[in-house]
């Protein structure tokens, strides 16, 4: 506690609140003791990122065009959003094995219903159905695996071959579903105009910048230590760097595709529900010790099920998006390595598989991996035995970091 | 027996009536009685020891008195009126909390969220209200004087044992609560941790709250109790004011108190005693 940091502190405030230091020195000096002490946060797969970029750039210079970069959004966005829901599952230290075949069900069934006959629905109509036939496959999960008390491995393990039997049963004799409605397609195959995706990107930072400043001004009138603004002006700039960065790129091409906004938005609801909602607390309190919560009073049967309707909603979301970015579906729909992809999404990007670590960020970043080493070795022509082998290796190297972290938190006393 | 509501503990308060008294509960859970027939009672301000060996029933009563056990009968009576406490959520509402020895803290989560687990503060929009959260939370460190907590933002896993124990009893008086119960609250500390403990645990007394403090160690028991109630079989087989008796007539009493004579007690002995 330098005497700098005692002038900032404003006066009357508890000294078991001050932080060790408040300078933008102090800052870096802590967050370097965290990573050494294993909390590495998003650095161990953003070195990936950059090393993936490198070797597939070295092997094939179509990978860093903008035009592959907007292939890479359409093609990560199905497991991103997948992604998002398996985190909050693998908070509780649980898994869905049945996302893959969920998301499929979602999407042959948002197809059927748009087929242009006399039953044809309204496309929001269409995918209300879809989420909702999502919220209630969870929901059963979540019964099942609450109330009867099966382990969630099994019930989603049946599931997986359940629903993946649904997929085949709604499909029938007619082969390929085509899909017909604008609306869909254009989620994944429509663009903003390159001025309107600025003015997003504007309206985004300035957000930003504004909730920082609001928080900073509140903690202030309580008297509890603040951030440097050094700090809050780094984080601005640093997000305005990579939003124009990703607009100003993808504008050089076709632009930014429907879907990244909705991933966007999805992004920041549930990162806001994890992060800011009782709910979100309870789901961090029940994967870290499900007594305490218990006898905190949290009910956590309640959040269990919320958890698995949560993560098959955003499985039926993810299928729709999927259907939209192939604009059909076929009885493969949700097979194939959606499921895996989708939970090594989460897991690459830093969710603990042992619950109450990980955020909505980890699916994202581990999703873009995922679908960057796809993209690339599709790129140089690789076959699918490549593909699977080079995937399986990065998962590997990623847990191989959450439990060498995991030792690290261990022996300097944060496990 | 103790009879209920004892003078001289009542004469060191300046005749403040109990906040907790139990009349002949008992407990029984199928064939085994694990409580018979228990008066128990504890004063604001006071801090009443509750021991006895291992399969006494301490901790039974202590889960009935929470709600995590109903009671086979007797009567529990908080602030002079008979209440019923059929869950945790009841006990709490009327100010009793409990700090367990495995603490129920989550590791995952920082020093505040774990204070506030489970009753959240909400601002507007639904929104979690961080800062009012944390300035509660650091005052009601501050005022048990717990400086030892570098950052009120840390998570708890990174906490040493005299740390978590502060934390988890800063939770149990952040609610206004008016008896407060701590089981075990020194095992497995070293010498320096346990001391921090003792500490908060007297402070708590004198903040005028009614502490059940249960322990094996009789030493603590006598640094920082009141009162001493002994438990043996699951039955109140003594109750001293600690300024009056020694550590001998305590063990004595926790060893070889005298039971009253019961039906199928001989029972529970054998199986207790197993």
């Amino acid at each position: 506690m330098s005497t700098a940091a005692a002038a900032q502190t404003p006066p009357g405030s508890p000294p078991t609140a001050a932080p060790a230091g408040q300078g933008v020195g102090d800052y870096a000096r802590r967050w370097w003791s965290d990573v050494r002490a294993g909390e590495l946060g998003s650095l161990p797969i953003i070195i990936g990122l950059v090393i993936i970029a490198i070797v597939f750039q070295s092997q094939n210079d179509r990978f860093l065009t903008s035009g592959n970069f907007v292939n890479l959004i359409v093609q990560a966005a199905a497991i991103t959003t997948i992604g998002m829901g398996v985190v909050f599952v693998l908070l509780l230290g649980e898994i869905d094995l049945s996302v893959g075949y969920v998301s499929g069900v979602a999407g042959v069934l948002c197809a059927l219903l748009l087929l242009p006959d006399e039953s044809a629905l309204p496309a929001g109509f269409a995918i209300l159905a879809a989420l909702a036939a999502g919220v209630v496959i969870g929901t059963l999960h979540g019964l099942l695996i609450t109330k009867v008390g099966i382990p969630s491995f099994v019930v989603t393990l049946a599931g997986l071959l359940g629903w993946n039997g649904v997929v085949l049963l709604l499909i029938g004799q007619r082969g390929t579903v085509v899909l017909q409605d604008d609306f869909v397609i254009g989620l994944s195959n429509n663009f903003l105009t390159d001025s309107t995706a600025l003015i997003a990107a504007l309206v985004a930072v300035g957000l930003y910048a504004g909730v920082l400043l609001i928080s900073r001004r509140s903690r202030q009138a309580a008297g509890l230590p603040t951030d440097p603004p050094v700090l809050l002006a780094l984080r601005v700039a640093g997000l305005a760097v990579i939003l124009f960065g990703v607009v100003l790129f993808a504008n050089q091409d076709r632009g930014i595709p429907y879907v990244l906004v909705l991933l966007a938005v999805l992004f920041l609801f549930w990162t806001f529900v994890l992060n800011r909602t009782r709910f979100g607390r309870h789901v961090y309190a029940v994967g870290g010790n499900a007594e305490a919560a218990r006898r905190a009073g949290i009910n956590v049967d309640r959040i269990k099920i919320q958890v698995f309707a949560i993560c098959s909603l955003m499985a039926a979301l993810g299928g729709i998006i999927l259907a939209s970015r192939l604009r059909s579906v076929d009885p493969g729909a949700g097979g194939g390595q959606i499921l895996l992809y989708s939970i090594a999404a989460a897991v690459i990007g830093g969710t603990s598989l042992f619950g109450g670590r990980g955020n909505i960020k980890s699916a994202v970043l581990g999703a873009l991996v995922i679908a960057s080493i796809d993209n690339g070795l599709g790129l140089l022509g690789l076959s699918s035995g490549t593909k699977f082998v080079v995937t399986g290796l990065v998962l590997l190297a990623a847990v191989t970091v959450d439990s060498v972290s995991r030792k690290g938190r261990a022996q300097s006393g944060r496990a | 027996m103790a009879a209920e509501g004892s003078p001289g503990a009542q004469d060191a308060r300046g005749g403040a009536g109990p906040v907790l008294e139990l009349e002949g509960v008992s407990k029984s859970f199928g064939a085994v009685q694990a409580l018979y027939k228990v008066d128990f009672h504890v004063a604001a301000g006071e801090v009443m020891a509750l021991v006895g060996d291992n399969g006494a029933g301490k901790s039974t009563l202590i889960k009935c008195i929470a709600g995590i056990h109903p009671i086979s009968e007797g009567e529990i009576r908080f602030e002079g009126k008979p209440v019923s406490i059929g869950s945790p959520k009841d006990a709490a509402d009327l100010g009793i909390e409990v700090v367990y020895q495995d603490l129920a803290l989550a590791d995952n989560l920082d020093v505040v969220q774990n204070m506030f687990l489970g009753r959240e503060e909400l601002g507007p929009l639904r929104r979690l209200d961080e800062t009012a959260m944390e300035k509660k939370a650091s005052d009601t460190l501050a005022s048990l004087s717990v400086t030892t907590i570098r950052s009120v933002r840390q998570t708890v896993a990174g906490l040493s044992g005299g740390q978590r124990q502060s934390v988890a009893v800063a939770k149990a008086v952040m609610w206004n609560s008016k008896l407060v119960i701590l089981d075990e609250p020194t095992a497995a500390l070293g010498v320096a941790q346990t001391r921090q403990v003792l500490d908060l645990v007297r402070r708590l007394g004198e903040n005028g709250l009614a502490v059940v403090l249960i322990s094996h160690n009789l030493h603590d028991v006598f640094e920082v109790a009141d009162t001493v109630t002994v438990l043996r079989l699951g039955q109140n087989v003594a109750e001293h004011r600690v300024a009056d008796v020694t550590q001998t007539q305590v063990v004595e009493s926790i060893t070889a108190g005298k039971l009253s004579k019961v039906p199928g007690q001989a029972d529970a002995e054998e199986v207790l005693s197993a």
